[in-house]
């Protein structure tokens, strides 16, 4: 029988390395955890946000359905569409509502004017936020059409570094995941920095304080 | 593999080093980049912990490539996805193909891929009737313009804003009125692609990293385009290096970190899509994902050469090399241009193919010093230049005359014979204090540098007469 390209490809590999010795431990010197405080790590997320130029909004929860009502009328957000599971009480009034239940259609995704959605945990060290399909974010497309994404993110989903956040994210790994830093980019052109491609053109973020 | 020889590497650059346009495009976008990288990593305390961890995961997976891509395989299956294994580009682009038309699409959405450069696989998918659209700023501007990418990260740095205007009037922006502002420009990119993504059946990605542990795949990115591609359309195809693996996710966050700050400079890029097989309800529901070979195994056989595999595509080598940020990428007739790429690509498709690729180098070491997964550079290109010299003729010119010198050096009578007879000949060829052109085929030494003279008083003539006690 003709040696299949797996059978192939694996033999040109075991030939290859068979004489390569083991090579030495790896070394796992680097930081792992943010022992700051958390008032530190915040600023610093906060920070790192509007160096990206994503817009922040920091309230408590009491505060939080005025900020979204506020930032939607401030975007000029008409049509909002929203993951099937958010919480009714982050719903903003004077805005069309478009619920993701059941699954809207690309083209009415496309006539949105935004998205609201959660997150499921964001870094401070890179001011990422990380989607997972978990609760109050919904399926990727909504975070990707909409020409602006608010999105809500409590203080206690923020953790430090960029393995505190990674390394978790094994476990979740069968949905998946979107990291976001900031709105959609390009530098394509003479290296001169243009946001907003094709991804939201524009990136709002709530952060929650517990009270 | 291409059996064809590449263009010769000096003859290349010469004509790009002519290019005045070229060489302020470059010049501009390098040292920008170079600076913006420096200040990232700077911030980093624990950097060249991360490069030291980057370094031995990847020659720990090089090692163990077998297990790992097995542990990939069976990942990706258990999670609804289809795994291909491809000796080579004709192969991978069988696959491709022929799961392209099995879907019926007459064209497919892409992300930017080397990989898919490198096996020319629009090409392939042409022959076949279907259009493959670039959908990366950059990618889509060099599509348009019929030409290929001049650097890994920005392949249209040697187009400037004017250009890419009158390019777009003629194309997707037919009858607009289109400033050169780039904001504008990169608008009409956004309107004439939505279209293509909002109605593509087809996506076809490379990857940046695939974790053996879920059978996860990544793809980083800035502009959204990746993002719509994994995302809208039923049918996804990824064609991955076989070097792409890592273990876990926890390997993953270190390459997270070198990444983004060693490629665009900044912390982190905006987007960094990961997906584990195929998920109902979100995204393509059909998954393939194409292991390609391609010459790699011939890379990892090659106990120095084999670090090249470490790479990750990051391009600070090229940002920072002397040679590459004068000429430009199309000198070095490959889709893997700078520093790695003359490493890279005379393993793969044979150093006799591309045998004045180890010599596009100063060896200043820079590479080395900016590579975030500590690659070797200078060592692999001598190793390479040494390769070249066995495999030429031991008849060749240089070799007879490097034959000749050394039975001259080897003893010191005969040394001092020719140094007399250099001393009384170069007078012929010097011109302010240096030798400048010397004749015939040594020519070829001095059309680049001067050479030093053979200075009146050797050394040895001095030691001698120090000896007599004429000297302090």
């Amino acid at each position: 029988m003709k040696k299949t390209a797996k059978d192939a490809i694996l033999a040109r590999i075991r030939g290859a390395i068979a004489n390569a010795p083991e090579p030495p431990p790896i070394p796992r010197d680097f930081r792992e955890r943010d022992e700051r405080d958390r008032a530190a790590i915040l600023e610093d997320f906060i920070d790192r946000l509007a160096d990206y130029k994503a817009i922040v909004t920091r309230t408590d929860e009491a505060g939080l359905p005025q900020a979204i009502e506020e930032a939607c009328r401030q975007h000029g957000i008409s049509r909002l569409v929203l993951p099937a599971d958010l919480p009714s009480s982050w719903v903003p009034s004077g805005v069309t509502v478009m619920r993701d239940d059941p699954p809207l259609s690309l083209a009415a995704l496309d006539e949105s004017s935004g998205v609201l959605t959660g997150c499921a945990i964001a870094i401070a060290q890179t001011g990422t936020i990380i989607l997972d399909g978990g609760a109050s974010q919904g399926r990727r497309a909504l975070s990707l059409i909409p020409d602006r994404h608010l999105c809500v993110v409590r203080a206690e989903q923020v953790v430090g570094l960029v393995p505190e956040a990674i390394v978790g994210l094994a476990e979740r790994a069968t949905h998946p995941i979107t990291l976001i830093s900031g709105p959609s980019a390009t530098s394509d052109i003479e290296l001169s920095r243009v946001e907003g491609v094709h991804g939201p053109r524009m990136l709002h973020v709530f952060v929650v304080h517990a009270r | 593999m291409p059996s064809k020889s590449l263009p010769m590497f000096p003859q290349a650059a010469k004509a790009a080093l002519d290019n005045s346009q070229l060489r302020r495009n470059l010049g501009k976008a390098t040292t920008t980049i170079r600076t913006k990288r420096a200040s990232v990593v700077s911030e980093l305390p624990d950097w060249e912990d991360l490069r030291a961890a980057g370094s031995a995961i990847k020659a720990h997976v090089m090692r163990h490539l077998d297990e790992y891509l097995l542990q990939l395989e069976a990942a990706v299956q258990r999670a609804g996805g289809q795994v291909h294994w491809a000796r080579d580009a004709a192969e991978a682009n069988r696959i491709i193909t022929g799961i392209v038309r099995g879907t019926g699409a007459d064209h497919v959405v892409k992300v930017k891929s080397l990989t898919t450069d490198e096996i020319h696989l629009n090409k392939a998918l042409a022959a076949a009737g279907i259009r493959a659209i670039e959908t990366d700023l950059a990618e889509l501007i060099i599509q348009l313009a019929g030409e290929t990418s001049s650097h890994i990260l920005v392949p249209a740095i040697h187009k400037n804003r004017s250009e890419i205007r009158d390019l777009f009037r003629r194309t997707i922006a037919k009858g607009e009125d289109l400033t050169d502002n780039p904001q504008q420009l990169a608008a009409a990119a956004r309107r004439y692609l939505r279209e293509q993504f909002l109605s593509a059946q087809v996506a076809v990605s490379g990857a940046n990293f695939a974790i053996a542990e879920t059978g996860t795949i990544c793809v980083v990115e800035s502009e959204g385009n990746g993002r719509m591609c994994l995302t809208l359309p039923q049918t996804l195809i990824t064609v991955m290096g076989i070097e792409k693996v890592l273990p876990t996710f926890q390997d993953f966050a270190v390459f997270l970190q070198l990444l983004p700050r060693s490629s665009t400079g900044e912390r982190m890029n905006p987007y960094t899509s990961l997906w584990t097989g195929v998920t109902p309800g979100d995204g393509p529901q059909t998954f393939h994902l194409v292991l390609l070979d391609n010459g790699r195994t011939n890379v990892l056989a090659d106990e120095v050469g084999r670090q090249a595999l470490h790479c990750i595509r990051c391009s600070a080598c090229l940002n920072i090399c002397p040679v590459y940020s004068r000429t430009g990428g199309h000198a070095y007739g490959s889709v893997y241009p700078g520093p790695i790429g003359a490493i890279l690509t005379p393993q793969l498709v044979g150093v006799k193919q591309a045998k004045t690729l180890p010599y596009a180098s100063t060896l200043c070491g820079a590479c080395y010093e900016v590579c975030p997964v500590k690659i070797n550079i200078p060592e692999v290109l001598l190793h390479l230049r040494g390769e070249v010299t066995r495999g030429t003729s031991p008849l060749n010119p240089e070799a007879l005359a490097m034959r000749e010198l050394a039975h001259i050096f080897a003893n010191p009578k005969r040394y001092e014979q020719a140094q007399g007879l250099a001393r009384h000949g170069q007078g012929l060829f010097m011109h302010g204090g240096v030798i400048d052109h010397l004749p015939g085929m040594l020519g070829s030494w001095t059309t680049a540098r001067d050479l030093a003279p053979v200075p009146r008083q050797s050394f040895r003539d001095w030691w001698r007469e120090r000896q007599k006690g004429d000297q302090v």
